[in-house]
């Protein structure tokens, strides 16, 4: 493999972080039965107050947990909203959308165009001399290590500890978690917050590690509405959603390539486009009437492959309320 | 009457008031607070406001400038929600509109008065097109209207910047800013030199909100988006046509949301330009959201919105801030009213403990099977 080869693939995980780490954010509020629809705005907000906080406390360390801060008051916002006071969750967080956005643009408007203070690239002892995957995966920064282990939590935590089962429970069946003693709506809040404090350290992984700095329009605009596209497509299944999130990068890469490639004329703000395409397409892919569709058409043994890895079907209380009386 | 009652219902009023007036201070005092923080006179940030809007009759022009397409996008909104969909792509509606009323103004040859008229309804083709797409997505293929919706608005840009930085690009040399001002004679010609405002869209608007309040009260149509926004499958099983319902309401809002896309371009700019919607539509779904859905009411607020809209493109000149702040002012003021919503429901319903329903006036919130889940 050519080095020029392994360092696009190098930045290809790097880029492709943020959206892991905010995605599997919104998988975990999800699955508790919570849409935080603010994800765009508050990636914006989250990462500008991030990337103000390292500045002047000259720590990244405090960036990172001021905007995960950020991030989880804000899905604490939709939270409160949605359960306690019975809003629309889609309404909150539409407006939570809009509202941080602007809030981020204002607050950070005498920081716009600044940059310093990135995470350093740390290659990790022994991993790193790999052949191929270490230069790849282990030549990072540190947050995406973090991205990496946060992979396996996300998944052993909802799969495979005693506190994974309520979590599902809550989104799926509440009624009957309720019956079985789980405090639905607690649950519920914890998650939503704990989502929403990985959404805010995402919007970190933009403005301190692999994007640093501040300007308008954020770098990160749009990434929030693909975040939820990749949930979707993920089937709310963290592996999924992860590799979503690599093969959304993967195609970002590859357009740019595209763009400065000499021998294909493609106008170049037409490429712009394409992430929005993709997301409509693979929208297209899992809603569940293309995935039958596709079903008839394939032989015998394909079928029971595709359905387990295309179809996406919502944990079924998603954006519903839950009242215990 | 008896005694009693009468002072609950008294009460009840004052609350619903109260309810209604304290997330306007409350959202004044935490814009004031945020104005603080990046170290600015909040005092004198509110009267630039407000010179930017009432100064004199130009700059209140500028208001009535903003009110016309954001009052058209509401009403189209005012559609969709009672259809139950969540029409994020009004943006790119818009942007539709503009880019079919730019190709009529730049390539037909007509006298003055059919050639607006023309562009108009080209604009209102492009952008029911536009808003059809999204209903397609959405009955017929499964994807979500806020995704569709999504993508389309952002698709639509990328066509209107490809268009400005190539085909349409002025002749003295490509830039990705605008595209060479309209002739004249294709343009919206406005009132008078001292309140720039076009008449023939402002009665548009008017004959627009007219047409949305009637056709949802009192027509077979907003019967049946009415029966699809508040339970599809219940309608579904009745012999509603629910899809075509969905469909249509898109169309509609699409088509009106088109108006507002042509008098961006046919009149605020002159040109097209890029994300030319420049967020109108996006704060019409606050303001529908503010109003709880009630077309009569949506005008009002959306003219509130356009003077701070207005107001607040004087923030840059006189005071360096970012104009942004409106957004920010909307947005904290729909957030506290629809909270403050969810917490006098709350307090009416501890205090009657839940013998009666809970009355029908005030703020209600838009809760349709449509909007509970995102995902399906």
């Amino acid at each position: 493999m050519t080095p020029e080869l392994i360092n696009i693939l190098n930045s290809i995980v790097s880029n492709a972080t943020p959206l892991v780490i905010a995605g599997l954010g919104e998988t975990i509020t999800e699955r508790a039965g919570v849409t935080n629809l603010s994800l765009d705005g508050s990636l914006a907000l989250s990462a500008m107050l991030g990337f103000v906080a390292a500045l002047a406390s000259g720590s990244i360390l405090v960036g990172l947990l001021v905007a995960m801060v950020a991030g989880g008051l804000v899905a604490l916002i939709v939270a409160v909203s949605g359960i306690a006071l019975r809003q629309d969750q889609v309404a909150i967080g539409f407006v939570l959308t809009l509202l941080c956005a602007d809030l981020a643009q204002f607050l950070g408007q005498d920081y716009t165009g600044r940059s310093s203070t990135a995470m350093l690239v740390v290659p990790v002892p022994f991993l790193s001399e790999i052949p191929v995957l270490g230069p790849i995966l282990f030549r990072q920064q540190a947050i995406v290590y973090f991205s990496y282990v946060l992979i396996f939590v996300v998944w052993f935590w909802l799969f495979h500890t005693r506190r994974g089962l309520p979590l599902r429970a809550v989104g799926e069946r509440p009624e009957a978690a309720f019956a079985r003693g789980t405090r639905v709506n607690n649950l519920r809040y914890v998650y939503t917050v704990i989502g929403g404090a990985l959404v805010g350290l995402a919007g970190a992984a933009y403005s301190l590690g692999v994007k640093p700095g501040w300007s308008n329009p954020p770098v990160m605009r749009g990434d929030g509405w693909i975040a939820l596209a990749i949930v979707i497509f993920g089937g709310w299944h963290p592996f999924r959603v992860v590799l979503g999130a690599y093969l959304f990068a993967a195609l970002r890469a590859l357009s740019s390539a595209i763009q400065r490639s000499p021998d294909i004329d493609i106008p170049l703000v037409l490429l712009n486009g394409l992430p929005w395409l993709l997301m409509i397409a693979t929208l297209l892919l899992v809603s569940s009437g293309a995935v039958e569709r596709l079903l008839h058409v394939l032989p015998r043994p394909l079928q029971k492959w595709t359905r387990t890895f295309l179809r996406s079907d919502p944990p079924a209380a998603l954006g519903t309320r839950f009242e215990p009386d | 009457m008896s005694d009693g009652q009468e002072k609950a219902v008294r009460s009840r009023t004052a609350l619903q008031i109260g309810f209604l007036i304290l997330p306007i201070i409350v959202s004044i005092v935490i814009t004031a607070l945020i104005i603080l923080a990046v170290g600015s006179d909040p005092g004198e940030v509110f009267e630039a406001v407000l010179q930017g809007a009432f100064r004199n009759s130009t700059a209140f022009a500028g208001v009535i400038n903003f009110w016309i397409p954001l009052a058209l996008c509401s009403m189209g909104l005012v559609v969709t929600f009672t259809a139950g969909l969540w029409n994020i792509g009004i943006e790119g509606q818009m942007m539709f509109g503009a880019l079919f009323a730019s190709w009529a103004a730049q390539s037909l040859t007509l006298p003055p008065p059919a050639l607006v008229g023309v562009e108009i309804l080209l604009a209102m083709l492009g952008g029911a097109l536009w808003g059809a797409l999204v209903g397609v997505l959405k009955t017929r293929l499964g994807v979500h209207e806020i995704f569709g919706g999504v993508a389309l608005n952002a698709l639509a840009n990328v066509a209107a910047i490809y268009l400005i930085s190539g085909p349409w690009q002025p002749p003295e040399g490509g830039s990705a800013q605008a595209t060479a001002p309209f002739p004249r004679d294709a343009l919206l010609p406005p009132l008078s030199g001292e309140f720039p405002v076009n008449l023939f869209v402002l009665i548009l608007v008017f004959i627009a909100i007219t047409l949305v309040i009637l056709a949802l009260r009192g027509t077979r149509w907003g019967l049946h988006l009415k029966a699809t926004g508040k339970n599809a499958r219940s309608a579904l099983l009745l012999g509603v046509p629910t899809t075509q319902s969905a469909i249509s309401a898109l169309i509609v809002c699409g088509a009106i949301a088109g108006i507002a896309g042509a008098y961006r371009v046919l009149f605020t700019y002159s040109s097209l330009r890029p994300f030319v919607s420049g967020g109108i539509g996006f704060l019409g779904l606050l303001v529908v959201l503010l109003v709880a859905n009630r077309g009569l009411w949506a005008p009002f607020v959306a003219f509130a919105f356009a003077i701070i809209l207005a107001g607040s493109t004087r923030l840059r000149v006189a005071l360096q801030l970012d104009q942004s702040l409106a957004g920010v002012l909307q947005g904290i003021l729909v957030l506290l009213v629809l909270t403050a919503n969810g917490l006098r429901q709350r307090l009416m319903e501890r205090r009657q403990s839940g013998t009666s329903p809970e009355p029908q006036s005030g703020f209600k919130p838009i809760t349709t099977p449509g909007t509970e889940a995102i995902n399906e």
